[in-house]
């Protein structure tokens, strides 16, 4: 059904510190490795070696520069679908193939029921979902369903592959719904937003914004240390710079 | 938004076939179709066929048309459901009508309220099709008061050029359906003109700033793209025209869809008889030509907010 449910159980979703992340694209290569075996496999590659290659991908990362009267900063930006509370892809599918679980708010696409006429990803403004042209369905992230409650698997490798794989744990994976997980309290603690709120999606999955810089930072290129020359040399500074 | 060939052939013919269907039905209850059976016959012809072979053409750009069936499903909550379920739906009413019309040679009592209905469902379809493009916030262009009235006048201009070139032909054309016509293209025109200056003036909510957040640390510009090549969502989303080139078509469209129509069919009731059918015949495949383009823009023109996060302002003023 494309009517959405009116409260999930968990809601589970990431939170992604752009303060730490490097734009190593890791997460976005994990994610292509996991997935492409995973439930929504293959993602897959059209021309993977030829001159332009064309390929599914949940996971994107990139890179941003700000400019504010001359000073920037350089932000790396991972893109993923941010598993919305009202996410309106779902509720445009003709089909029933797009559906928010009831129980942990998770936001997937049933191929057998997708007749990939591309109407969800029109609806979603952050470039969650991409078309497959080769099996002619929608794919979008699982949240590494297949993951996350296999038993079969350490419970610490319960986690989507992109989180598992960041080296610098700019991701963080948790449930929204209870405030005191690791995630809602990164969320209090640093600030956590939405993307794009004027579009009323209420997503799940927060950014965490860059720390401000510290104050009385050095200027750019300016001296470390004023040069005390010795000797004659030094002699003749002083006494020009004393006139 | 790419501009895809078949679901600008659905919506134009689609729109003008049930156009016609609500005019049909709309002079039935009137009491104004006479028992003609060519006439009947080809009206019907024409318009269930447009409607048919849009609707079939719409299933050309899935990528499973044999599930096509799983869209009745969803109206509860579709816009893109609820159009398939009130097309089907328009067949019934629809096929009663020409029933009556095209074999018994009656348009009165039980057909005539058969083509109330027709006409009620077929304007209905066109909402449907409109509320699609409505309901997409992403899509600032469409995402605002005029996608409707656009769609409804269209669809209703192409309606009655096509039934006062066909009543032409078959020497049934009244002054009243010339004055209809006149005044359903100066409807539409105001209404398309009325939309192409709210998208120009109209200043993007999203920006790159909002997008990602980062307006506390200033503007925000993309710096390295995520990939090297185009992805399913720059092909999809980004696609680019040049500004001269939209003015152009616009410009094509507004001659070709109302201006010249206006004036033939103007001409067209003046002059009446042999010429005056040629003429309607005339507006009517030149506001087919114009109407392509305008659905052609009205897809070119459109740009998604998902095109933030690769580097462009909605609002700039080159695409």
């Amino acid at each position: 059904m494309t009517s959405l449910p009116q409260q999930t159980g968990k809601q589970l979703g990431l939170v992604i510190d752009l303060d730490v992340c490097v734009g190593c694209h890791a997460c976005a290569v994990n994610c292509k490795e996991w997935n492409t075996g995973g439930v929504a496999a293959p993602l897959t590659d059209i021309n993977p070696y030829g001159e332009d290659p064309l390929g599914v991908w949940f996971n994107r990362i990139h890179s941003y520069e700000t400019n504010k009267a001359g000073k920037g900063t350089t932000v790396h930006f991972p893109r993923s679908c941010l598993h919305c509370a009202e996410p309106a892809c779902v509720t445009v599918c003709p089909t029933g193939a797009s559906y928010k679980r009831a129980e942990d708010g998770i936001v997937l696409v049933n191929e057998d029921l997708c007749i990939g006429c591309k109407l969800c990803s029109w609806a979603c403004p952050y470039g969650a979902r991409e078309y497959d042209y080769d099996a002619g369905v929608m794919k979008k992230c699982t949240l590494c369903i297949d993951k996350i409650y296999n038993e079969n698997l350490d419970p610490a490798d319960r986690v989507p592959a992109c989180v598992a794989t960041c080296p610098t744990s700019a991701r963080t994976f948790g449930d929204f719904a209870d405030p005191n997980s690791a995630v809602s309290k990164l969320v209090r603690e640093r600030g956590g937003y939405d993307l794009m709120p004027e579009m009323g999606y209420r997503p799940t999955n927060k950014y965490l914004p860059p720390r401000k810089k510290e104050a009385g930072e050095a200027p750019a290129l300016a001296p470390i240390m004023e040069s005390q020359q010795a000797g004659f040399l030094g002699w003749v500074d002083r006494l020009l710079s004393s006139v | 938004m790419h501009p895809a060939f078949s679901v600008i052939i659905f919506t134009t013919l689609s729109g003008a076939g049930f156009g016609l269907l609500a005019c049909l039905g709309l002079c039935a209850i009137a009491g104004g179709l006479p028992d003609n059976q060519p006439f009947a016959f080809v009206s019907i012809v024409l318009a269930l066929g447009a409607v048919t072979i849009g609707l079939l053409s719409s299933t050309f750009h899935l990528g499973h048309p044999e599930r096509a069936w799983r869209a009745f499903s969803q109206w509860r909550s579709s816009w893109l459901s609820r159009e398939g379920v009130v097309s089907m739906l328009t067949y019934f009413p629809a096929l009663v009508f020409a029933g009556g019309w095209v074999l018994l040679g009656r348009s009165d009592g039980i057909f005539a309220l058969s083509g109330l209905l027709m006409s009620v469902l077929a304007m209905l379809a066109v909402l449907c099709t409109a509320g699609i493009y409505n309901s997409l916030k992403p899509i600032p262009a469409w995402h605002n008061n005029w996608v409707l009235p656009n769609y409804l006048a269209l669809s209703a201009m192409s309606g009655i050029l096509l039934l006062t070139a066909l009543a032409g032909i078959f020497g049934y054309a009244t002054k009243t359906m010339y004055a209809a016509s006149l005044a359903l293209i100066t409807l539409a025109l105001i209404c398309k003109l009325a939309y192409w200056r709210f998208i120009d003036t109209t200043p993007a909510a999203s920006t790159p700033e909002s997008a990602t957040g980062l307006g506390a640390l200033g503007t925000v510009r993309l710096f390295k793209a995520p990939h090297t090549s185009e992805n399913y969502l720059m092909k999809e989303m980004g696609f680019r025209i040049a500004r001269k080139h939209a003015r152009k078509l616009r410009i094509i469209s507004v001659l070709f869809g109302f201006v010249l129509p206006f004036l033939l069919l103007a001409a067209a009731n003046m002059s009446g008889g042999v010429t005056g059918t040629g003429l309607s015949v005339a507006a009517v495949c030149l506001s087919l030509i114009g109407l392509l383009t305008e659905r052609w823009l009205f897809f070119a023109e459109a740009k998604h907010v998902v095109t933030l996060y690769y580097g462009r302002r909605l609002d700039a003023k080159t695409h």
